[in-house]
């Protein structure tokens, strides 16, 4: 590995995945928590596309793209399950029963 | 019909009627029932196959490793499999039942329920069969957030409360997994379990180790970051509850195994895996204490998962110097626990269903409402407990046997331990529905279909000790097994 841009987008990766990390478990509502998740998975992913930046060679390797694009995908189905349980609970809000929809 | 394609059966069947299942609800059971009685039959037929000639390997599409997608079955993928479709199966023909046709009241749960468990079976086959970390990221993201909306059915506040807790614990878990993944391809250019092997050292190899490690705890409710497993197994309906404790939490646990000894194999540093003991030994004594103290029924069966998983990380330090009857004890007892603990939940959902509630303490008499669920109950506490001659007796007795011939004296008194609280709240818990006289009246009736699966798993977890042979000549192929002796 070499070159400092590299590093620079290796630490800052590292730097959201630990601040996302401290935000999903902090006892902020739901949203600021799922968006805290989305932090922390845009680090990942950023360590991961600077370790490819950083392969031999000169020429970027392909896998952890295909990976990252695979994460990105992942990521999107979490989110959007995240915030249908995220409505469907402020949804019984205030209704005061134990019952669902 | 070659291993290629029954390897991909395993996948692709279950996805294929998850998707069916959801554009035709009305089908819904059908189609789930058809396909766990196929999987069992592919995954026999896997089993078979790792016995003749092991491991099956096979890439998809014919694509080759870098670009493609390896799949591969080994003694150790053989029992999981075959373990998810035999518990698989019964969990459907309960849920017929419980859950009926899409229609009326219940509709909602009961249209939704198939296609997602289907997905979950997906996607526990896909992690058995997969060979590299990333693909098992995928499959344990997918196994998650197929729970997670598992546990959300019921639709009732507290349901939804105990999914939005696990879904943030699963994600952040999967995500610090990932994060090890992505140290891991940078530090050794590839993701194969079998070219990891020797492969895993230096600063960059500990800590996508420690963090991966990390979040496999998380996912697998090991103490001390167990603390959502309770509320979510105990909220979901119950055929819910037996597939997560039963099947699901067992998926991070078969991940940290194939990491820790398959890849790390060479590098294992015997403080590393003393300290996975430690954890262990802590969920067991406080997953039993806590199950001991528990009003609700529900609850005390997940906490009684809680300690359970203790023993399963109490197998890390012991299997390092074992061999394959270490790992044969450590199976059967895994297997015992997938049986015992569905049979509970399941005997749990029928006491539910005719009392109305799960207080331990108004459930005087019910013996005489549900003698077949109790005896169940009853049944399956045995192989928890560990008595002779069921299941969980005799994976304890080989651990137990290892720890004495390791000279690792610590783990051997954690198990006795261990093993007389979980008497203890079997035992209490038994006593209320036999002693105490009913006060409670209105029981409402619970047709027989509803005891007999559970039943039928119990039994299972009680004679299961006797296939140890079968579990050996499995692992036995299994080169890092057999090699560590």
């Amino acid at each position: 590995m070499s070159g400092t841009p590299h590093l620079l987008f290796l630490f800052t990766g590292a730097l959201l995945f630990a601040l996302g990390l401290r935000g999903v478990f902090s006892t902020a509502p739901p949203l600021r928590r799922i968006i805290a998740l989305n932090v922390m998975s845009s680090g990942v992913f950023l360590v991961f596309i600077a370790l490819a930046a950083a392969a031999e060679g000169g020429r970027p390797d392909p896998v952890p793209q295909a990976m990252v694009l695979t994460g990105i995908v992942v990521a999107v189905c979490a989110n959007g399950l995240a915030l249908a349980l995220t409505g469907a609970r402020r949804s019984l809000d205030g209704t005061g029963e134990e019952e669902g929809p | 019909m070659s291993g290629d394609l029954v390897m991909a059966l395993l996948v692709l069947l279950p996805l294929a009627g998850a998707i069916t299942a959801f554009s035709f609800p009305r089908w819904g059971p059908r189609i789930g029932c058809g396909v766990a009685l196929l999987t069992l039959a592919l995954a026999v037929r896997a089993a078979l196959d790792v016995l003749r000639q092991s491991p099956l390997t096979g890439s998809l599409g014919g694509w080759a490793v870098p670009l493609g997608i390896r799949l591969r079955v080994d003694g150790l993928s053989a029992i999981l499999l075959l373990l998810l479709a035999i518990v698989g199966l019964f969990i459907s023909i309960y849920s017929l039942q419980a859950l009926g046709p899409a229609r009326g009241t219940r509709g909602r749960a009961a249209r939704y329920y198939w296609p997602l468990w289907l997905f979950l079976l997906a996607a526990l086959n896909g992690m058995f069969l997969s060979a590299d970390l990333f693909n098992l990221y995928v499959t344990l993201e997918l196994s998650g957030l197929s729970a997670v909306a598992l546990v959300a059915l019921a639709g009732t506040k507290t349901a939804l409360d105990s999914a939005l807790r696990y879904l943030f614990v699963s994600l952040s878990g999967s995500l610090l997994y990932l994060m090890g993944v992505a140290l891991l391809y940078g530090a050794c250019g590839t993701l194969d379990f079998e070219l990891l092997a020797g492969q895993v050292t230096g600063p960059p190899g500990w800590t996508a180790m420690a963090l991966m490690t990390a979040g496999l705890m998380m996912k697998g409710a090991l103490f001390p970051l167990h603390f959502w497993l309770p509320p979510a197994h105990s909220s979901a309906p119950a055929p819910v509850s037996a597939a997560l404790s039963a099947l699901v939490v067992k998926g991070s646990l078969y991940i940290l195994l194939r990491l820790w000894f398959e890849s790390a194999g060479g590098g294992l540093t015997q403080g590393t895996l003393q300290l996975l003991g430690a954890c262990g030994a802590a969920a067991i004594l406080w997953g039993s204490l806590q199950a001991l103290v528990q009003e609700r029924l529900k609850l005390l069966v997940a906490y009684s998962t809680v300690a359970q998983l203790g023993y399963l990380y109490l197998f890390f330090p012991l299997a390092a110097g074992g061999g394959v009857r270490v790992w044969t004890g450590g199976l059967i007892f895994l297997s015992a626990h997938a049986f015992a603990k569905a049979a509970m939940f399941l005997s749990a959902g029928n006491i539910i269903k005719a009392a109305g509630h799960d207080r331990i303490n108004d459930l005087g008499g019910i013996t005489r409402v549900l003698p077949v669920s109790v005896f169940t109950i009853g049944l399956a506490g045995i192989s928890l407990v560990g008595l002779p001659p069921s299941a969980g007796f005799v994976g304890k007795w080989l651990l137990l046997g290892a720890g004495l011939q390791q000279g690792q004296w610590w783990w051997v008194a954690t198990i006795i331990v261990g093993s007389m609280l979980s008497a203890a709240y079997m035992v209490r818990l038994l006593s209320h529905a036999f002693i105490r006289d009913g006060t409670a009246t209105a029981w409402k009736a619970v047709s027989p279909g509803f005891e007999w699966s559970a039943l039928a798993m119990a039994v299972a977890a009680f004679l299961l000790g006797f296939t140890a042979k079968l579990f050996e000549s499995l692992l036995q192929g299994v080169v890092w097994i057999g090699g560590a002796q």
